[in-house]
């Protein structure tokens, strides 16, 4: 355990560490092998969060909604037949026979011994669902198309908000670390990006280069997305290149590779979180939007499309009679939408002290002043 | 001064750079516009029974895109900009066989017209409803605000859109259901007409509001409480400064400075947004116009809205940067960091 090999700073008699330390030291020094270490980090960073995160109710239903998307798009699909045209009645409305269906047999639901729910591989008995959400113009049951186009939906998130994250870290975190040139050019390819309307963008790439798979759908829709989160994360690491810490790391001589991701990127874990879950959520609008417009391919079922067949086929919005065939597909997105956002408020909430901090100050300190 | 002179020079380069972006879409990529153009053209000659001819393809297709498909592409290139830069020409539309800028020139008041009063409104209500819920702090008002604002930023516009036209327009019948202005009343300054456009422009606003406000209030709350908190409040008060002055002085100002920059990134999203609320109220703005080009495959269209929606971003930035200077003094102090 000698330290030859090391530069003193003072310059005097070296100490022993025995002396400096005590015998602690022969401890701290010991290097933490890598499961170990993988295991600190997963406390610190993934189950200490989550378990402050659980407390905030909004958080809690935020991944409950998501929950219940991913559980529909993976086991879901498989429960519940591929729709298909003419498997019920043409314009069916959503819980047909309202309320009394409940009792009375015929109608949405059956309750009763002698009914059961077949799914495909298996049947629980006691009650039936006749297509509660209604069927389209060409008898296509909805809730089994919005079923079934989920998967879809969540791959185009996922890789959405993988890649716009991804970007943006990468550029964010570097420019805003390393400063100087580099930032400057970073940051202005960043301002061009941010400037140019994303939307029409995209629509002129999808126009010339269609889109066909769900994931590319995504990456495609992420062009407009990443500019924001890499300027915030810049000046998220600008602070952060300050602390000690970061200092300390640059003096012992490190890598900025090893800096920038030992020391600064796990600080910056929960915001990156954060802005994935807006980064999903604006994947989701811009492609219900294209698909709603018909510029992107109509592949597998979807739920723009479905929004499209029933605005330009069942003509949703004049005849309000089949209105309920362009308020799933809606519904659907804006339940996912706010499940994304809930997360990351929850997220935000308790990866900010300085919310709870200021409030506190706030609170104990302006009683007098503000008198309202 | 040296600040202005930077924006514009970085609006300079964000055009050339967007300009470079469609020239390489437009004539490099393989399975280009072009070639489609070329194939479409082709195809409409068969139709007519006349024989293909190449060199009158190439015209063809050179009249409409505005380059020489012979010419090497860093000549084409040096055309282009050229072209749309010192001449205005975006090239010729294949469908309404007029020059696209004529077209996109007359159609880009009316989606300016429906995009600015969208977003004044909705940073405007973000403002109030954010000062409100932070000098509300913690009260009952305070989380029900929350709540809604978070439900109406996981709204996208467009259902918004959708379910005031469903129910304003063709249920109530409120609202027309379409179009900018009444056709039989005769253009011109008299209040009947203008009646008519706001009337037909009420909607599209509605939906392009919900595009301003998104999440706005609620950043605007955070600010408001988190400067609520500052030393410097503190100060204000104890030196006996009036509570307007502190709330309007030093908390709202201070609390909008980072909505404001929001609002420049936002501008880019409310123009973009233009493309779907359009062709919702079939409103021929510009963002109409993009649709149309898709429809019906008509690029040069397609290319010379993209740059126009990128133009007109470009001067909503430039405009609101000129006055960012103007509300915040500190601009163009720079912060220099030292770089490692």
């Amino acid at each position: 355990m000698s330290h030859t090999d090391e530069p003193r700073t003072d310059g005097g008699e070296p100490l022993s560490d025995e002396q400096l330390f005590g015998q602690l030291a022969e401890k701290d020094r010991v290097e933490l092998s890598r499961k170990e270490r993988y295991s600190r980090a997963l406390d610190a960073y993934v189950l200490a969060p989550a378990r402050v995160a659980w407390e905030d109710w909004r958080m809690r239903f935020g991944i409950f909604i998501i929950t219940m998307f991913v559980f529909v798009g993976v086991v879901g699909t498989r429960l519940v037949p591929r729709p298909g045209t003419n498997q019920a009645p043409n314009n069916l409305q959503p819980f047909q026979g309202g309320v009394s269906a409940i009792w009375e047999d015929g109608g949405w639901i059956d309750i009763g011994l002698e009914h059961s729910y077949s799914f495909q591989y298996f049947s629980i008995p006691g009650f039936d669902l006749e297509y509660p959400l209604g069927a389209d113009n060409y008898g296509t049951p909805i809730g089994r198309n919005l079923v079934h186009a989920t998967p879809d939906m969540l791959e185009m998130v996922i890789a959405g908000a993988i890649v716009s994250v991804g970007i943006a870290a990468l550029i964010g975190i570097t420019a805003g670390y390393k400063g100087g040139k580099i930032d400057s050019f970073l940051m202005y390819i960043t301002d061009i990006v941010m400037t140019m309307p994303g939307l029409p963008l995209i629509i002129v790439i999808a126009a010339i280069y269609p889109p066909r798979q769900a994931w590319l759908v995504g990456v495609v829709l992420a062009i407009d997305s990443w500019p924001g989160l890499a300027r915030a994360l810049r000046s998220q690491v600008l602070t952060l290149r300050e602390e000690s810490y970061v200092e300390a790391s640059r003096t012992m001589g490190l890598t900025s590779k090893t800096i920038l991701s030992r020391d600064i990127t796990p600080q910056l874990m929960p915001y990156i979180l954060i802005n994935a879950a807006h980064a999903g959520r604006s994947v989701i609008f811009g492609a219900i939007a294209l698909y709603f417009l018909g510029i992107l391919p109509f592949t597998t079922a979807n739920w723009g499309i479905m929004m499209d067949t029933a605005y330009s086929e069942a003509h949703a919005l004049v005849n309000l009679a089949n209105f309920y065939q362009i308020f799933w597909p809606m519904a659907a997105v804006v339940v996912i939408s706010f499940g994304l956002i809930m997360f990351a408020q929850g997220m935000d909430r308790v990866f900010n002290p300085r919310i709870r901090a200021r409030h506190a100050k706030k609170v104990g300190g302006d009683g007098e002043s503000v008198d309202n | 001064m040296r600040y202005f002179v930077n924006r514009v020079l970085h609006a300079f380069v964000v055009l050339i750079s967007v300009t470079t972006i469609t020239f390489a879409l437009f004539r490099l990529m393989p399975g280009n516009p072009a070639q489609a153009m070329r194939a479409q053209f082709e195809a409409q000659a068969e139709a007519r029974g006349q024989t293909v001819n190449p060199d009158y393809l190439d015209a063809m297709v050179a009249q409409h895109t505005g380059f020489d498909p012979d010419q090497p592409w860093y000549i084409q290139y040096v055309e282009y900009l050229q072209d749309i830069i010192l001449y205005q020409d975006f090239g010729h539309s294949i469908f309404y066989n007029e020059p696209v800028f004529d077209i996109l020139f007359t159609a880009m008041p009316w989606s300016i017209f429906i995009s600015v009063y969208g977003l004044a409104f909705g940073y405007t209500a973000n403002i109030l409803l954010g000062a409100a819920m932070a000098y509300a702090e913690g009260s009952r008002f305070d989380s029900y605000s929350t709540v809604l604002a978070t439900f109406l930023n996981s709204v996208p516009y467009y259902v918004g859109a959708i379910l005031f036209l469903a129910f304003f327009a063709y249920q109530l019948g409120w609202f027309p259901s379409g179009g900018r202005y009444n056709t039989n009343l005769e253009a011109g300054l008299n209040v009947q007409f203008m009646a008519s456009i706001t009337h037909h422009a009420v909607l599209p606003i509605m939906s392009s509001f919900i595009v301003g406000f998104g999440g706005g209030a609620l950043a605007m709350r955070g600010n408001s409480i988190r400067i609520l908190g500052e030393d410097y409040l503190r100060v204000a008060r104890l030196r006996g400064i009036s509570s307007e002055r502190i709330a309007t002085r030093y908390v709202a100002r201070n609390a909008i400075l980072p909505l404001y920059t929001e609002m420049m990134i936002g501008i880019a999203a409310v123009f973009s947004s233009s493309v779907v609320l359009e062709f919702i109220f079939t409103y021929p703005g510009v963002g109409w116009y993009t649709y149309d080009a898709v429809i019906r495959r008509d690029y040069p269209l397609l290319m010379g809205s993209f740059l126009f929606f990128t133009i007109v971003t470009l001067i909503g930035i430039l405009i609101a940067e000129f006055t960012y200077g103007i509300v915040d003094p500190r601009i163009g102090s720079g912060e220099n960091n030292e770089s490692y």
